[in-house]
């Protein structure tokens, strides 16, 4: 493994640096240097500080562990591999990623999620650890989201979650009793099948970060769904 | 060159801030490194600065920073202003020449007090008068504009990069005890250094970074309170709006966030019934400055800063804090460039005001 040193780097030769190893990479002192990892496929990197927007964009394959929060849009239409995130992330995560895994230990911005999709084997899957903001979701066309609300005193989801979400499904640690979702999905308390799905998300998720399984499966979850009769129907067009 | 109007330009922005709750000044020199992280979200075409508590031995003057096209400028805008205030000073705005900052015009600042007697026979308060002669020469006199007109306070613009225009403008060497700052990547309006922000009327300043799709109905409302948009850009027409609810409607800072990022009325709908008549009250009576289009902003005032994002939180803004400290950016890594170790980091909610005041007495 090579370490750099991206005190002062701007983001494109930290970026190329990247790309031209042929090993795993640990960065520290990471500070707003966007596009990490854009793309890359068959390495691994280590980040210490704070990685700037659009961190693992169109990510095909690498894993990503950052130690510390990240900004906006990580993750965009990645296709595969993991990252792994042990503090909070900004807004948008996730957008449009259409494969692999992002693991929060922390919170979730604004519109996590938004747009997911999915097709065939291709499954991405996003677990927050913490809670959302508003917008849980927006457009889900497909994926999982689970979004776990651990020691949290906040609603687990903030306003107007799946906002025309039409695909993919959410599970959430929470009666969800203060939650108002839109007609556009369908809510019910998650059995132990509908858990199970997801067991090995969970499982992982427990691994990266040190939780106790059992703990957090045992808590009232809800599982939201689209309603295929209505499928498009959402607050910006009534149609 | 293209003004505004003759010219529209597609395209985002960078915002920083940071205030000392106890009045403790600092120089310029940590606000400009926090743009130096989010250089790619400017392009040069604007860079600024709004700094409180700069000018301690001018405190009770109103300190005008004014842009002059040319020295011919100079003289009819003075007529105006000696017509109007006593200028206890007047010299040139200090810069370093710097080669990535050109086309400077000559920049000014006045240290004025407005007659008593005119405030007398005009039955004007202070302010109001100050307002008036500072619209009067953004209209009238073709070729200077007034950038800046608060009391102990100062907003530094110009056409570059924002760390650029803060070594132009030598902020290392002033002291304040809040400071924000804007990377501007023009949308709509040409860059140029009238153009750049902070805007500023009095004392209160506005960045911003998005672009408001309101603009034309909150400027036809505004407007027919005195308020005169030159320039044809968002920012200026919400510093207007900020000044015309917290000036002169008296409305508290968190009152002013609910009218121009009023809540849906289905979130009003479900709020405790006080809270819920208070939300509809300022919706209806101020339809007209309600803000839409995505935006975050910080605005400075004497005595403090409020933070602030659209309704549906289209742009991003995060919140730390460190000490005496708080800070406020576009991005996390701006607010650790101020200091690596800033505690409590959290992005407010779309609407949700953060106001931070300085302590009463130390500024």
């Amino acid at each position: 493994m090579i370490t750099i040193d991206a005190k002062n780097t701007r983001f494109d030769s930290l970026n190329e640096t990247i790309r031209n190893s042929n090993d795993d990479v640990e960065i520290v002192n990471c500070l707003g240097q966007r596009f990490i990892g854009a793309g890359l496929s068959n390495k691994s990197l280590t980040i210490k500080g704070t990685p700037g927007n659009a961190l693992g964009a169109y990510l095909n394959g690498a894993n990503i562990e950052i130690y510390g929060n990240v900004q906006d849009a990580v993750g965009d239409t990645m296709n595969d591999g993991e990252i792994i995130v042990h503090g909070s992330i900004g807004d948008a995560a996730g957008y449009a990623m259409r494969g692999g895994k992002i693991f929060v230990k922390g919170n979730a911005g604004y519109r996590a999620g938004i747009h997911m999709k999915a097709y065939k084997e291709k499954i991405p899957v996003l677990v927050i650890g913490g809670t959302t903001g508003s917008f849980l979701g927006e457009y889900q066309a497909g994926g999982i989201i689970i979004v776990l609300g651990i020691d949290s005193k906040k609603n687990i989801v903030g306003n107007f979650p799946c906002t025309g979400m039409h695909g993919g499904k959410m599970l959430l640690r929470s009666t969800c009793d203060k939650i108002s979702f839109p007609k556009n999905v369908n809510t019910r308390a998650a059995t132990k099948e509908d858990l199970d799905e997801v067991i090995t998300y969970i499982k992982e998720f427990c691994k990266c970060f040190g939780y106790n399984e059992s703990e957090i499966l045992n808590e009232k979850w809800t599982l939201v769904s689209p309603d295929s009769n209505n499928p498009y129907k959402q607050m910006y067009v009534q149609n | 060159m293209y003004k505004e109007g003759e010219v529209r330009i597609p395209s985002g922005c960078a915002i920083s801030a940071v205030i000392s709750r106890y009045g403790n000044k600092m120089t310029g020199e940590k606000i400009i490194e926090s743009m130096i992280p989010m250089h790619d979200r400017s392009n040069g075409l604007g860079g600024g600065f709004a700094a409180y508590g700069i000018y301690p031995d001018h405190k009770d003057e109103y300190a005008l920073h004014i842009f002059f096209n040319d020295k011919y400028r100079i003289e009819e805008c003075e007529r105006i202003l000696k017509d109007n205030f006593e200028i206890t000073k007047a010299e040139i705005i200090p810069t370093r020449k710097i080669p990535e900052i050109t086309d400077e015009p000559i920049i000014m600042r006045y240290f004025v007090l407005p007659f008593a007697s005119l405030l007398k026979s005009l039955q004007l308060d202070e302010k109001e008068f100050v307002v008036r002669v500072v619209m009067k020469i953004n209209t009238e006199v073709n070729g200077a504009y007034v950038f800046s007109s608060g009391k102990n306070m100062g907003a530094f613009k110009a056409g570059g990069f924002p760390e650029d225009v803060g070594k132009y403008y030598k902020l290392d060497e002033y002291e304040g005890y809040a400071w924000t700052a804007h990377g501007r990547y023009p949308t709509n309006t040409p860059g140029w250094w009238g153009g750049a922000h902070p805007f500023g009327l009095l004392d209160y300043t506005i960045v911003h970074n998005g672009d408001i799709s309101s603009y034309d109905a909150n400027r036809r409302f505004i407007e027919m309170f005195g308020y005169k948009c030159t320039l044809q850009t968002d920012t200026e027409v919400i510093t207007y709006i900020a000044d015309y609810l917290v000036r002169r409607q008296g409305l508290s800072f968190e009152e002013t966030a609910s009218v121009i990022a009023a809540p849906f009325w289905k979130t009003i709908k479900n709020k405790p019934e006080k809270e819920r008549e208070k939300l509809k009250y300022l919706r209806m009576v101020f339809p007209s400055l309600l803000i839409t289009g995505p935006f975050s902003i910080i605005l400075g005032f004497n005595g403090g800063l409020m933070a602030l994002n659209d309704r549906l939180k289209l742009r991003s803004m995060v919140v730390g804090e460190k000490d005496d400290k708080v800070f406020i950016a576009s991005e996390e890594a701006a607010i650790r460039t101020m200091d690596i170790n800033a505690e409590n980091i959290y992005s407010p909610m779309g609407g949700e005001p953060v106001i931070i005041k300085v302590k009463e007495g130390k500024y």
